[in-house]
């Protein structure tokens, strides 16, 4: 018992790591009171190890701790993206105005994104129902006090009252759904859920209610997390209000683990198990359980609903948080497709998203903190003032709403590609769709910076070569995996295999 | 009128056997108090209450299965870890609640809405 625990340690190494990097950065903050570049290069150093302790567990597929958490190649690659997003995040907030004023201490603000970091990863690995709920839980409560870090802005304190609210509503209703899924098959594990759960549906009558019931309570949790429609009400409020360094993080990491989650649970609990075998790398789902038609609707709505609103608003900010909604619908489309293609190209666009969106977003910011508005309006002229800024952020936009030669369209192209294959043709028109809408608002932005000339000439911006660099590194993956996407292609059809499921 | 009393004196009888239904059904009570709570109360305390409700709903749920399920004690842990986990997610929402009173002078959820448009 005792060997197995330490074998399984050695396995738990990167989350470890984290774990000491979130208590060497508490004490730090307490000892190092007036450096501030203490506690951030702490953090920095410490997920950058864990990086290459994540990268050392390539190739296995185990699960750990009496198969609580498993360390296989899909948790590998989105620990990876986590981290990846969790480092590009800390140099922002190293940079941003935004958090330094009013000579604010921001030792406790990486420590409680650190701490955030490791519940996503928790959730990436997550093997058991208790396992998701806590690692929920642990990123959303970390993300509730970082929404409200800036406490003197009323935008801010308003951000994390709505956020703490829905995010514990749904969790809470998730947990109900996890106690009658508990009730229904006798354990909180997903591959002895997925034994027991045919005998529930044959059963047919109350406990095929309850199951139905159990499992649309469960996806109000992971709805909240990825922000889908109709669980997203918190996000266009709570992106708006929190320091942008965190709303890009909520975007890119938060949504990178609730999909982990999602996936995994879907696939290891609903797989057919007894079914006749399919093809290899697709599988049927669970007979009597329509939950594919359940995601495909959740797409569309989040899609129709995410693109529809954005089209109206005037802060970019609140802009991108409809679009990220628009980008959980894109990205469940591949959910709903049920085979290692559909799984693939989510990963695949996960990475893409990742430079994209932070790209933005840090392009955003550092407009905000030269000019002190994110209003649409207030971007006129801006390709005249901030020529590399404002031609960085047209690409990024751009590649949000993935034409070529970006790396946003062969996001879309291998999503699109994977749903046609199997038929979804529909969701596939939907999509199209959705992502000329998202053209409109996209290029609404990028008119106002090079098409309108703002009355009074303000002077121009001037970026640092730090933030210069910062912009740059986002900006190249952004086109070079427009170009050259073959590796990143690979490496996700390499990170399919989940632990416990074909 | 007979068969009403009927029904109400077999649901007498009923009651003191207590079994797995009559967790379920509190819980289930619990838990439809709870969201009744969250979607009619302005106060975000007495929603954060709502939610405290929900919560423990579920506990009740897992230690029951737990308990007349007669499977394993997974359920009964899984309620620790929850006990645990609302304790701290309450500290944050009213650390929350009270930098938002501090902010607004008021604790009403519609009133903290600058960021509509």
């Amino acid at each position: 018992m005792a060997s197995h625990m330490l074998k399984d340690a050695a396995l738990f190494l990167p989350e470890i790591a984290l774990t000491v990097t979130i208590l060497a950065a508490i004490v730090a903050d307490l000892i190092f009171r007036r450096v501030r570049a203490v506690v951030p290069g702490i953090v920095l150093a410490g997920l950058i190890a864990t990086g290459f302790l994540v990268l050392g567990q390539q190739g296995s597929s185990v699960a750990i701790f009496s198969s609580m958490i498993a360390v296989d190649a899909f948790a590998v690659y989105f620990k990876l993206v986590i981290l990846l997003a969790a480092v590009v995040v800390v140099v922002f907030s190293f940079g941003s105005a935004e958090l330094q004023t009013g000579g604010r201490k921001l030792g406790e603000y990486y420590a409680l994104l650190a701490a955030a970091v490791l519940g996503m990863m928790l959730m990436a690995g997550a093997n058991n129902l208790l396992m998701m709920y806590l690692a929920l839980e642990l990123s959303s409560i970390s993300s509730y006090l970082l929404s409200g870090y800036t406490r003197e802005a009323a935008d801010s304190s308003e951000a994390s009252l709505k956020y703490v609210i829905y995010g514990a509503l749904s969790s809470g209703l998730m947990l109900y759904g996890i106690s009658i899924l508990y009730g229904l098959t006798g354990s909180l594990d997903l591959a002895t859920i997925n034994h027991i759960v045919p005998v529930v549906i044959s059963a047919g009558g109350p406990p095929l209610y309850g199951l139905l019931i159990a499992g649309i309570l469960t996806l109000a949790g992971f709805g909240y997390k990825i922000s889908a429609v109709p669980f997203h009400f918190w996000a266009p409020d709570v992106y708006e209000g929190a320091p942008i360094t965190i709303t890009a993080f909520l975007a890119v990491a938060s949504k990178a683990g609730g999909f982990a989650m999602l996936i995994r649970f879907l696939k290891v609990t609903f797989f057919d198990a007894t079914g006749v075998m399919a093809a290899a790398g697709t599988w049927e789902a669970v007979r009597g359980l329509r939950w594919v038609d359940l995601v495909a609707i959740l797409s569309v709505l989040s899609m129709t609903v995410g693109n529809l609103t954005a089209i109206w608003q005037n802060n970019l900010k609140r802009l991108l948080a409809y679009s990220s909604i628009a980008h959980a619908g894109y990205m469940l489309m591949g959910v709903a497709v049920l085979n290692d293609e559909g799984i693939a190209a989510v990963m695949l666009y996960f990475v893409i998203y990742l430079f994209m969106n932070l790209g933005a977003f840090y392009a955003v910011m550092l407009i905000a903190d030269k000019t002190g508005s994110e209003d649409i309006d207030d971007y006129k002229g801006l390709g005249s003032r901030a020529p590399f800024l404002a031609v960085a952020l047209a690409i990024f936009l751009i590649s949000l709403s993935g034409l070529p030669p970006t790396a946003g369209f062969i996001g879309k192209l291998y999503l699109f590609a994977a749903l046609i294959n199997k038929g979804w043709i529909w969701l596939a028109i939907v999509g199209a769709l959705n992502s000329v809408i998202a053209l409109y608002y996209y290029v609404r932005v990028i008119r106002n910076m090079f098409l309108r000339t703002d009355e009074q000439q303000s002077a121009p911006l001037s970026l640092s070569g730090m933030q210069m660099t910062m912009v740059l590194a986002l900006l190249v993956p952004t086109l070079l995996f427009g170009l050259y996407f073959g590796p990143l292609v690979q490496l996700a059809q390499a990170s399919v295999r989940i632990f416990g499921a074909p | 009128m007979g068969s009403l009393g009927t029904v109400w004196s077999e649901f007498l009888g009923w009651l003191p056997h207590v079994q797995l239904a009559h967790f379920l059904i509190v819980s289930a009570i619990m838990f439809s108090f709870g969201l009744y709570g969250v979607a009619t109360r302005r106060n975000a305390i007495l929603v954060l209450m709502g939610i405290e409700l929900i919560l423990n709903a579920a506990n009740i749920n897992l230690i029951a299965f737990a308990r007349y399920g007669g499977v394993n004690l997974d359920g009964q842990v899984a309620a620790m870890f929850v006990i645990a986990l609302a304790a701290a997610e309450a500290a944050v929402a009213l650390a929350i609640v009270l930098n938002i009173y501090h902010r607004f002078q008021t604790v009403n959820i519609d009133e903290v809405s600058s960021l509509k448009e």
